[in-house]
């Protein structure tokens, strides 16, 4: 090393370069890419509510969305309504599905009431209402959707994670675990119970329906009562809006 | 090698063998427990390293004259995190799909210490070409060892490769597990990934007894 870059005002003025630099580099990424990013972000939300009702690609036992290209048109095709539960006022908003769930969790903390988007579907006669979810896992956030009946019985899933461990909590999002959810009931004796990821089950083959608990993934514990705490906590606040469909 | 000096030729094969940063440097042990319960996510993770390594050690040795020696560790980090996330959101906005699968990377690459102890120990004194050189290297002798471990830890905890049921179905008991053979569970623990490091160690020192210090 020279003597040059040893002196304190070299450093100084080096680390405030160094910033300015990598600073305005990184801006200049982040606002140039920004609207390509909320684009993709955009068409990921409808793939993952058309892919809960059952609106995907899946062959055997892989797992695939529906098409880019279509998922505009398939998404208004199979989504009925987009509806919002405030209390108990529901509206009809066709932008529902872009509602922050994070930040309608923070501002209900705040006391708030919180917006609860519902989206309804229906595909071959039948009706979907299909709930986000949002919750905590092993190291980060995992979220998902869930479509449901009108009594609350599981149509089917999906889940995703930030940063669950690869190989154990992010199989998550995998068809074995998703799939094991379809026709599990919330209810149990017509109060709401939630589905617990039990581990040690007996039934690994999950033909049980009426249990409310599906298999849990070995060595993915955390991530499972995530899972768990995560059905139960958001799934409970739309009760009151399936008993008036009765 | 017609392409490369046998200097040259040395940088990217050493790494592979006899100073691998796994087995000989003890380097990037966290990342090799973390993600070798898969193959697919060995394989994606090893590219990464691969990429980034490559990449930031050029900008290292370009930049090696004019760092100050002072704040030299914080300038590898700024190098290595900036780079990381430009191809974060690069990758967002042109290959979404991907970048999902990458995403539980980032923060892995950023931490690993092969990255910041090649720049450290290489780039900061020696040439572009060579630092290209040695970072390839290096993130070559990485990925082998987190592919061999992954192999093992998939195919022996969870029956598949690379998510394909290899050995049968372990629910409806078809291939080897109609005989009794079950999957060892602990496998895909993480302390398994620590052992089966261990256990190619023990078989590269015992190999090459030059290795094995006093």
């Amino acid at each position: 090393m020279s003597k040059r870059t040893d002196s304190n005002g070299y450093t100084l003025l080096f680390a405030i370069g160094m910033v300015l630099v990598v600073g305005s580099l990184l801006a200049f990424t982040a606002s140039s890419l920004k609207g390509r990013i909320d684009a993709n972000k955009k068409i990921e939300r409808q793939q993952n509510i058309l892919y809960a009702m059952g609106v995907n690609d899946n062959e055997g036992g892989s797992l695939a969305f529906v098409e880019k290209s279509k998922v505009q048109s398939e998404f208004s095709k199979y989504i009925k309504k987009q509806l919002v539960i405030e209390g108990s006022k529901v509206s009809e908003d066709n932008k529902a599905y872009l509602i922050d769930v994070k930040k309608q969790q923070t501002s209900a903390k705040a006391g708030n009431i919180r917006k609860l988007p519902l989206f309804v579907g229906e595909k071959d006669g039948k009706a979907f209402y299909i709930a986000p979810i949002r919750g905590k896992g092993l190291w980060d956030a995992i979220w998902g959707f869930v479509a449901m009946d009108k009594n609350m019985v599981v149509q089917g899933v999906f889940f995703d994670h930030k940063g669950e461990t690869a190989g154990l909590g992010a199989n998550i999002k995998q068809r074995y675990f998703m799939d094991d959810f379809a026709g599990e009931d919330l209810m149990n004796n017509g109060s709401f119970k939630g589905i617990t990821v039990a581990k040690g089950n007996n039934d690994p083959k999950n033909e049980e329906k009426n249990d409310n608990e599906v298999d849990a993934i070995a060595g993915a514990t955390i991530t499972g009562d995530g899972v768990s705490a995560m059905l139960k906590s958001e799934l409970r606040q739309y009760v009151p809006y399936f008993k008036t469909l009765k | 090698m017609g392409l490369l000096s046998k200097k040259d030729a040395k940088l990217i094969t050493d790494p592979l063998a006899d100073n691998n940063p796994i087995t000989i440097q003890v380097l990037g042990i966290c990342s090799a427990l973390a993600i070798t319960a898969e193959l697919e996510a060995a394989i994606v993770m090893s590219v990464s390293v691969l990429f980034v390594l490559g990449i930031g050690n050029v900008v290292i040795s370009l930049m090696r004259n004019i760092i100050p020696s002072k704040i030299r560790i914080i300038v590898q980090l700024i190098v290595v995190a900036a780079l990381v996330i430009i191809v974060d959101q690069m990758l967002k906005a042109f290959a979404y799909d991907l970048s999902k699968t990458l995403s539980v990377f980032v923060g892995l690459i950023i931490t690993n210490c092969i990255i910041m102890g090649r720049f450290e120990a290489f780039a900061l004194g020696n040439k572009p070409w060579q630092s290209f050189l040695d970072g390839v290297g290096n993130a070559l002798g990485y990925g082998v060892i987190l592919i061999i471990v992954a192999f093992f830890r998939e195919l022996l905890g969870a029956g598949t490769l690379l998510g394909y049921k290899v050995l049968g179905d372990p629910i409806e008991k078809s291939g080897v597990y109609a005989f009794g053979y079950e999957n060892n569970g602990f496998m895909i623990m993480p302390p398994m990934a620590l052992i089966v490091v261990g256990l190619i160690i023990w078989v590269q020192r015992s190999r090459n007894k030059a290795l094995i210090e006093d």
